[in-house]
C-alpha cells in the first residue's frame, strides 16, 4: 500500500492508509436513531394533543360559537365575552410589557457597565422567568388589587400578565441586542453620532425583528395563562361584556379551566370545552405564525 | 519637507485595567500627510489610533494620561466636545463595516446625524463623497440598492465615503485593506494618496509594502512604545534601532 505522507515535511501527522478503525460508523448510527426518536416523540405528541382537541372540538366551532353570549348556565351558546376578555387582557398585557422591557433590555446592554451589579441583575431576571405563575398571581392581588387599589380588574390582570411575561421580553430583546454586531455601534459612534443616536437609527433597527419576535412569543404565552388571572380579575360567569379597565372580564384558558372540571354538569359541557380550547390554541398559533412572518419580512427587508 | 503637525501627542499613557497598552507615547503628526503605524499584533497601534477620536472611552476599563492635542486643542480636556471631535476625526475601520441600509443611507447617515435635513443638501453631500471615494462611477445608477451586496472593497471605499460626508479634517485607518483583495487593495491605495491633498491620514497597517508606498511617515510601535518614526524613506532604507530593522525585513512580527 503507498505510504500516505500528510504534513511530514513539518514532522507531523503521518498515517499508514485511510482505513477507519473501531466502529465508529456503528456509535454514529446508534446516536443518529436516538436523536431521530427524540424528535419523532416531541412531533408525536404535539400532533397527538392537536388531533384530539381539533376533532373533538371541530364541530361545535362556528361563526355563532365565537361570537355569541353564553346561555343556560354555559350550557348552551358561545364564548365571546371570553374571547373578547383575552383579546382586552393581551393588549394590556402588551402595552404593560412591552416599553418597559425593550427600554430595560437596551439600558442593560447599551449603558450599563458590565461589573457584579448588573450581573445579579441579569440572574435575577432569568431567575424570575421561572417563577411559578401562581406566585405572580398572588403577587398581583397584592400589590396591584390591593395595595394600588385597582380592585379585581381587566387592569389588575393585564398588568399581573405583563410583570409575568417581563422577563421573557427583557431576555429577548437583549438577546436581539446583543446579535447586533459591534461595528454597527462604533462605526455610527465614529461618524459623531451620540450614544443614543447610534442606537436608535442603527442597533435599534437591526434588532427589531427579533424584538418583535421575543414580544409576540412572550405575550401568546401570557394570553394562555390562568393562575395569574385567577384571582386579580377573572370571573366565572359575567351576565355583560367588560365596559371599562376596572371590569372584571371572562377570559378563554379560565373559561376552559371551568368547563372542563367546575362546571355543574360537566359531560353536557365537554363539546364547548374542546371548541374553548381550540379557539385558545387558534389564537396562540396565530400570533406565534405572525412573529414567524414579521421575523421573516424584516430578515429580508434588511438584506435588501 | 516641514510641514505643520496638526496633532501633538505628549507622555501618553494607557492602561485596559493594571495592562499598560501604550507607554510615554510622543508624536507629532503632520499636515496632509500620511502617517503609517506598523508594528506587531498587539504593539498598541490600534490602540494609540483609537485614542486619536476617543474611541476607546467605549471600552469600561480604559485608563489614559497624558495629552492628545488637535489644532492645538486637547482632547483629553473635560471640555472637549466629544461629538464635534470625531465629526472633526473620522474613523475606517479594519472589517468594511456598511449599515444594513442603502448606499444613499450609509453616506447620508453622518450628515442627517449632525442635522441636515434638506434633500438637496444630502444629495449633493452624497455625490460629492462618493466621488471623493472614487465609488460614484459604480453605484450611481441605484442608490437605493442595499449596501450589503456591494463587494468587499466597493464596501471599504463606501466607508470611507461615509465619513468624508461629515466633512473631516483626519482620517483614521485601521488595517483598511486587510479584508481585501490585491486589485482592491490597489484602489485604496490610489484612493489614500488622492485623499492625502485634503485630509490628514493615519493608517495602521501589517502590510510593510503598503507602509511604503503610501506613507510619508511611520512610527514603528513595539510593546506599546514608539520605538522609532521618522520619514517613511529613511525609515525604510537606514533604520536607526536593530529592531525596527528586524521587523521591516521581515525577522519577526
Amino acid at each position: 500500500m503507498r505510504k500516505l505522507q500528510l504534513f511530514s515535511a513539518h514532522g507531523g501527522l503521518e498515517t499508514d492508509d485511510l482505513r477507519r478503525k473501531g466502529h465508529p460508523s456503528l456509535v454514529e448510527g446508534i446516536a443518529f436513531a436516538l436523536l431521530r426518536l427524540s424528535m419523532l416523540l416531541v412531533i408525536a405528541a404535539i400532533f397527538f394533543i392537536f388531533f384530539d382537541i381539533f376533532s373533538k372540538g371541530i364541530g361545535i366551532i362556528s361563526w355563532e360559537f365565537i361570537t355569541a353570549m353564553p346561555r343556560r348556565g354555559m350550557t348552551e351558546g358561545g364564548i365571546w365575552p371570553a374571547v373578547l376578555g383575552t383579546v382586552y387582557i393581551t393588549l394590556i398585557t402588551a402595552a404593560a410589557s412591552v416599553p418597559v422591557g425593550v427600554f430595560a433590555a437596551i439600558y442593560l446592554n447599551e449603558y450599563a457597565r458590565k461589573n457584579i451589579f448588573t450581573r445579579i441583575i441579569r440572574l435575577s431576571i432569568r431567575n424570575l422567568a421561572g417563577v411559578p405563575s401562581i406566585v405572580y398571581g398572588l403577587f398581583g392581588v397584592a400589590l396591584f388589587v390591593r395595595a394600588l387599589e385597582l380592585g379585581t380588574s381587566l387592569l389588575s390582570a393585564g398588568l399581573t400578565l405583563g410583570l409575568l411575561t417581563l422577563p421573557v421580553t427583557i431576555t429577548a430583546s437583549e438577546e436581539a441586542l446583543k446579535a447586533v454586531p459591534d461595528s454597527f455601534r462604533e462605526g455610527a459612534l465614529a461618524l459623531g453620532a451620540t450614544k443614543w443616536q447610534a442606537i436608535r437609527t442603527n442597533v435599534i433597527p437591526s434588532a427589531l425583528p427579533g424584538i418583535i419576535t421575543g414580544m409576540i412569543l412572550g405575550i401568546s404565552r401570557a394570553a394562555g395563562e390562568t393562575a395569574p388571572i385567577l384571582f386579580t380579575g377573572a370571573a366565572f360567569y359575567l351576565a355583560s361584556l367588560p365596559s371599562s379597565l376596572s371590569s372584571r372580564f371572562m377570559a378563554l384558558p379560565y373559561h376552559l379551566f371551568i368547563m372542563s372540571t367546575q362546571h355543574h354538569s360537566i359531560e353536557k359541557v365537554r363539546p364547548i370545552a374542546y371548541g374553548t380550547a381550540l379557539v385558545l390554541i387558534g389564537l396562540v398559533v396565530t400570533m406565534n405564525m405572525s412573529a414567524i412572518i414579521l421575523r421573516a419580512h424584516y430578515r429580508k427587508k434588511m438584506r435588501g | 519637507m516641514e510641514t505643520s503637525s496638526v496633532i501633538q501627542v505628549k507622555k501618553l499613557n494607557l492602561y485596559y485595567g493594571k495592562f499598560q497598552a501604550l507607554k510615554d507615547v510622543n508624536m507629532e503628526i503632520g499636515k496632509q500627510e500620511v502617517t503609517a503605524l506598523i508594528g506587531p499584533s498587539g504593539c498598541g497601534k490600534s490602540t494609540f489610533l483609537r485614542t486619536l477620536n476617543r474611541l476607546n472611552d467605549l471600552i469600561d476599563s480604559v485608563q489614559i494620561e497624558g495629552d492628545v492635542s488637535i489644532d492645538g486643542n486637547n482632547i483629553y480636556d473635560k471640555s472637549c466636545d466629544v461629538v464635534a471631535l470625531r465629526k472633526k476625526v473620522g474613523m475606517v475601520f479594519q472589517k468594511p463595516n456598511p449599515f444594513p441600509k442603502t448606499i444613499y443611507e450609509n453616506v447620508a447617515y453622518g450628515p442627517r446625524v449632525h442635522g441636515v435635513k434638506e434633500r438637496k443638501k444630502l444629495n449633493a453631500i452624497v455625490e460629492k463623497s462618493l466621488r471623493e471615494a472614487a465609488l460614484w462611477e459604480e453605484v450611481k445608477d441605484d442608490l437605493s440598492r442595499s449596501a450589503l451586496r456591494l463587494s468587499g472593497g466597493q464596501q471599504q471605499r463606501l466607508c470611507i465615503a461615509r465619513v468624508l460626508a461629515v466633512g473631516p479634517d483626519v482620517v483614521l485607518m485601521d488595517e483598511p485593506t486587510s479584508a481585501l483583495d490585491p486589485i482592491a487593495t490597489q484602489k485604496i491605495e490610489d484612493l489614500i494618496r488622492e485623499l492625502k491633498e485634503k485630509f490628514t491620514i493615519v493608517i495602521v497597517t501589517h502590510n510593510m509594502q503598503q507602509a511604503a508606498r503610501v506613507s510619508d511617515s511611520t512610527a514603528f510601535f513595539l510593546n506599546g512604545e514608539v520605538l522609532e518614526m521618522g520619514q517613511t524613506e529613511i525609515m525604510f532604507t537606514r533604520p536607526l534601532d536593530q529592531r525596527t530593522e528586524d521587523y521591516i525585513t521581515g525577522k519577526f512580527g
